[in-house]
């Protein structure tokens, strides 16, 4: 298998701004403000409901990230485990190095049934590989069947959060995407559609339903695949997952090589981890599980393509690995304090959020992801609620290092940032340095500061003083009080702070 | 026991006051503390923001500065963390097996201001008074790094005087993160925004909390929007008493 793609592809969007400049203009619209500061509200607290009221919740996600970690130790062992069990039952097995390969040995298998239209069960693999725009490419018309992702596919939009891909946007919206264009694609909406959820999801209803009906080819992704047995296996909250995993002659699964589990008994600790996690339920409304082909019953014909595009190479790194484990439950996403504001498109990745600040960067390689690993203030909160304890705040200050490491070898200039940083640390370096410093900085105060604070400041320190005033540094530096009131033995004088 | 005051840099430079008054709250608790001039900064911004090679010399400036004391005491939760989640990662990244060893004897005697406190002093009254409205923040490597839980509120609690009002939404990051205050200025101001409003909410008159640089951040929005509230470390607090009030 090979290591990352030679072009970042989908992962990341080739058009994207950086983070901060995407951030911006994120944060200036007004509405996506309202409907994120909702949707993760109200998702936040019943994840908080339903993981609080199981007594064994720590050990359950100890059990989780244990498992995840043996398994992905083991990666190779398991795969070729679970290549034999899926042959043996019935099924066949491709190997993808990369989106490409991935996107090519699907085109042509769906070729080879004679049919030019798929549907398609919600997956991040082939969001991740671009699948439905490679299938456009070859005269294939993929059809997404998860409501959000259908939101997001009339739209003419890209996914924004990894469980809810259309969570940016609000019914009166959804309403207005419906009625414009389900009749391009379909059949349209009923006419006098209202925003009302109910009237909306039966609208998405009957335009689906035709599509399942008619459909002799699925694409899906898989949340796990069990090596011991070959079972595959796919989550989902609305049945229309499941009814493309069931009424087509064809099944085509496209799984990331990380998803798989060594034994059907895994899914016990993972099938409680992920529905308390992702949408706040105690148990997953839909949960389609298959071994290979079943005479008479089903596909009848099932291809698993297990697809690296990133993910070896990313195994190699002994910190960075643990972003394999991801379960893609969305937690770390909603309890994101950067998230709930930017939203997901300012990551420009299929992969947002904190999971996807970490996934990304290591997938596509640093140098085409650098502003991601620092969007974040390292807070915790998505640590704390990952389901399989993935340490991103770690995770995210190695790849920190890692693009400043990559810039520095592409650089033989040090950047402003790198000099700061160098003159930061000469003077931290030495406590003498430190004290002349303090003094300087002291006097600096007294000319620039008034009232106590300081106002505007220079350079890119401007960005910090646009909203906020600053202390003037004090007199006398701390160091400065314990010499004069201290050396020689405790005096009870008490200098006086900041004027 | 020999208790040694790690300001940290910030403090140090920016707010003396604050080491004032650990000083002050500690030896009217009995306690002799002791100020080793060696010492300088954890590497705490330089390790997060990626600067790890530079990171190094600190953390060894820190074993040699601290060795030898019972307990290293800080008025900062974040350098706090530092010192015990990184300077061990540092070190294994990047140093030898003597420095390996210097960290890991060094970090286990590390402690933020109110564990010192409550877990090896055992107190949580310390005859402080205080007599303003005053809201608790607890900031991000308080609560999930170094898991201080409510150590800080049952040393409010006891202080006379105080009214002690809970913060809404606490638990969420106030957006100052270090350097990403600079490197996403817009959304740390967002974040900085909904703060504010849950401190006003409050009606509070100070907030405090147990590091100065989430408060210099949070203060300084609440002091450039002319609100009235200010913003005070816990130590200050603690320190204050009847006869020196602040
Ligand atoms: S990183 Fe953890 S919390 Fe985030 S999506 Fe993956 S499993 Fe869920």
């Amino acid at each position: 298998m090979s290591s990352r793609p030679a072009a970042p592809h989908n992962v990341v969007w080739l058009d994207a701004p950086s983070f901060p400049e995407a951030a911006r203009k994120a944060l200036a619209d007004t509405g996506l403000r309202r409907n994120l500061g909702r949707a993760t509200a109200t998702i936040r607290d019943k994840r908080l409901a339903v993981t609080g009221e199981l007594a064994d919740w720590e050990q359950l996600r100890q059990a989780g990230a244990a498992l995840k970690r043996r398994t992905l130790r083991h990666l190779d062992g398991y795969l070729v485990q679970l290549e034999e069990a899926v042959t043996r039952a019935g099924g066949t097995v491709h190997w993808a190095a990369d989106a490409a390969e991935a996107n090519r040995i699907v085109a042509g298998l769906v070729r080879a049934t004679g049919s030019t239209e798929v549907v398609k069960v919600k997956s991040m693999a082939t969001q991740e590989i671009g699948l439905n725009e490679a299938l456009a490419a070859e005269g294939i018309d993929a059809f997404e069947t998860d409501l959000a992702e259908l939101i997001v596919q009339l739209g003419d939009d890209r996914p924004s959060h990894i469980l809810v891909p259309a969570i940016h946007r609000n019914r009166a919206e959804i309403r207005e995407i419906f009625v414009r264009e389900m009749g391009r694609r379909g059949r349209p909406a009923p006419e006098g559609l209202s925003d009302d959820p109910r009237a909306l999801a039966e609208a998405a209803r009957l335009h689906l339903r035709e599509k399942f009906l008619r459909a002799r080819v699925a694409v899906s992704g898989a949340n796990f695949a069990v090596a011991a047995t070959g079972t595959v296996g796919v989550v989902e909250s609305e049945g229309n997952g499941r009814m493309c995993l069931t009424l087509p002659q064809t099944l085509i699964t496209v799984m990331g090589i990380e998803k798989v589990l060594p034994d059907f008994a895994d899914l016990e600790v993972f099938l409680q981890l992920l529905p308390r996690s992702s949408t706040g339920e105690r148990m997953n409304p839909y949960t389609s599980m298959w071994t290979g082909v079943t005479g008479g019953d089903g596909p009848q014909e099932f291809h698993l393509v297990l697809l690296d595009n990133g993910r070896t190479a990313t195994l190699r790194d002994t910190v960075g690995r643990q972003a394999l484990a991801c379960i893609r439950c969305s937690a770390c996403l909603n309890v994101c304090p950067v998230y709930e504001r930017t939203g997901g498109h300012a990551y420009g990745s299929v992969y947002p959020g904190p999971i996807g600040a970490v996934l990304t960067p290591q997938l596509v390689g640093v140098e085409h992801a650098a502003s991601l690993p620092f969007a974040s203030t390292l807070c915790g909160a998505c640590y704390e609620a990952c389901p399989v304890r993935i340490d991103i705040p770690q995770v995210l200050a190695h790849l920190r290092a890692e693009v400043v490491e990559a810039k520095r070898r592409g650089s033989a200039v040090p950047s402003a940032e790198a000099l700061a940083m160098r003159t930061a640390g000469a003077v931290l370096g030495s406590p003498g340095r430190l004290a002349l410093a303090q003094r300087a900085a002291a006097l600096g105060g007294r000319l620039l500061g008034r009232g106590g604070t300081v106002g505007a400041l220079p350079g890119p320190l401007r960005r910090w003083s646009g909203a906020r005033d600053t202390p003037a540094p004090p007199a006398e530096s701390f160091r400065s009080w314990w010499k004069r009131t201290r050396e020689g033995g405790p005096e009870k004088e008490d200098g006086h702070d900041c004027p | 026991m020999r208790i040694a005051l790690f300001i940290t840099c910030f403090n140090d430079t920016l707010y003396p006051g604050t080491g004032r008054a650990v000083v002050r709250l500690l030896e009217r608790l009995g306690h002799t503390v002791e100020f080793p001039q060696a010492q300088t900064c954890c590497g705490q911004m330089h390790f997060n923001t990626g600067y790890r090679p530079e990171a190094l010399p600190l953390v060894r400036g820190f074993t040699e500065a601290f060795a030898g004391y019972d307990a290293v005491v800080t008025p900062s939760a974040s350098c706090a963390g530092m010192v015990r989640d990184n300077h061990a990662v540092v070190a294994e990244q990047y140093g030898d097996g003597e420095l390996r060893r210097a960290v890991a004897g060094i970090t286990p005697r590390v402690y933020e201001l109110t564990e010192l406190l409550v877990d090896v002093l055992g107190v949580t009254d310390v005859g402080a008074f205080f007599p303003h409205r005053v809201t608790y923040h607890p900031t991000c490597h308080s609560l999930r790094m170094i898991r201080l839980g409510d150590r800080p509120l049952r040393l409010l609690r006891e202080v006379r005087g105080i009214d002690l009002v809970e913060l809404p939404r606490a638990d969420s990051c106030c957006g100052f993160g270090g350097t990403f205050a600079l490197k996403n200025a817009d959304t740390s101001t967002a974040m900085l925004a909904d703060k504010m409003r849950g401190v006003l909410d409050t009606g509070a008159e100070v907030l405090c909390s147990a590091d100065n640089s989430c408060l210099m951040h949070i203060g300084g929005g609440l002091s450039r929007l002319r609100t009235g509230v200010r913003t005070l470390h816990l130590a200050e607090i603690l320190a204050a008493t009847e006869g020196d009030p602040r």
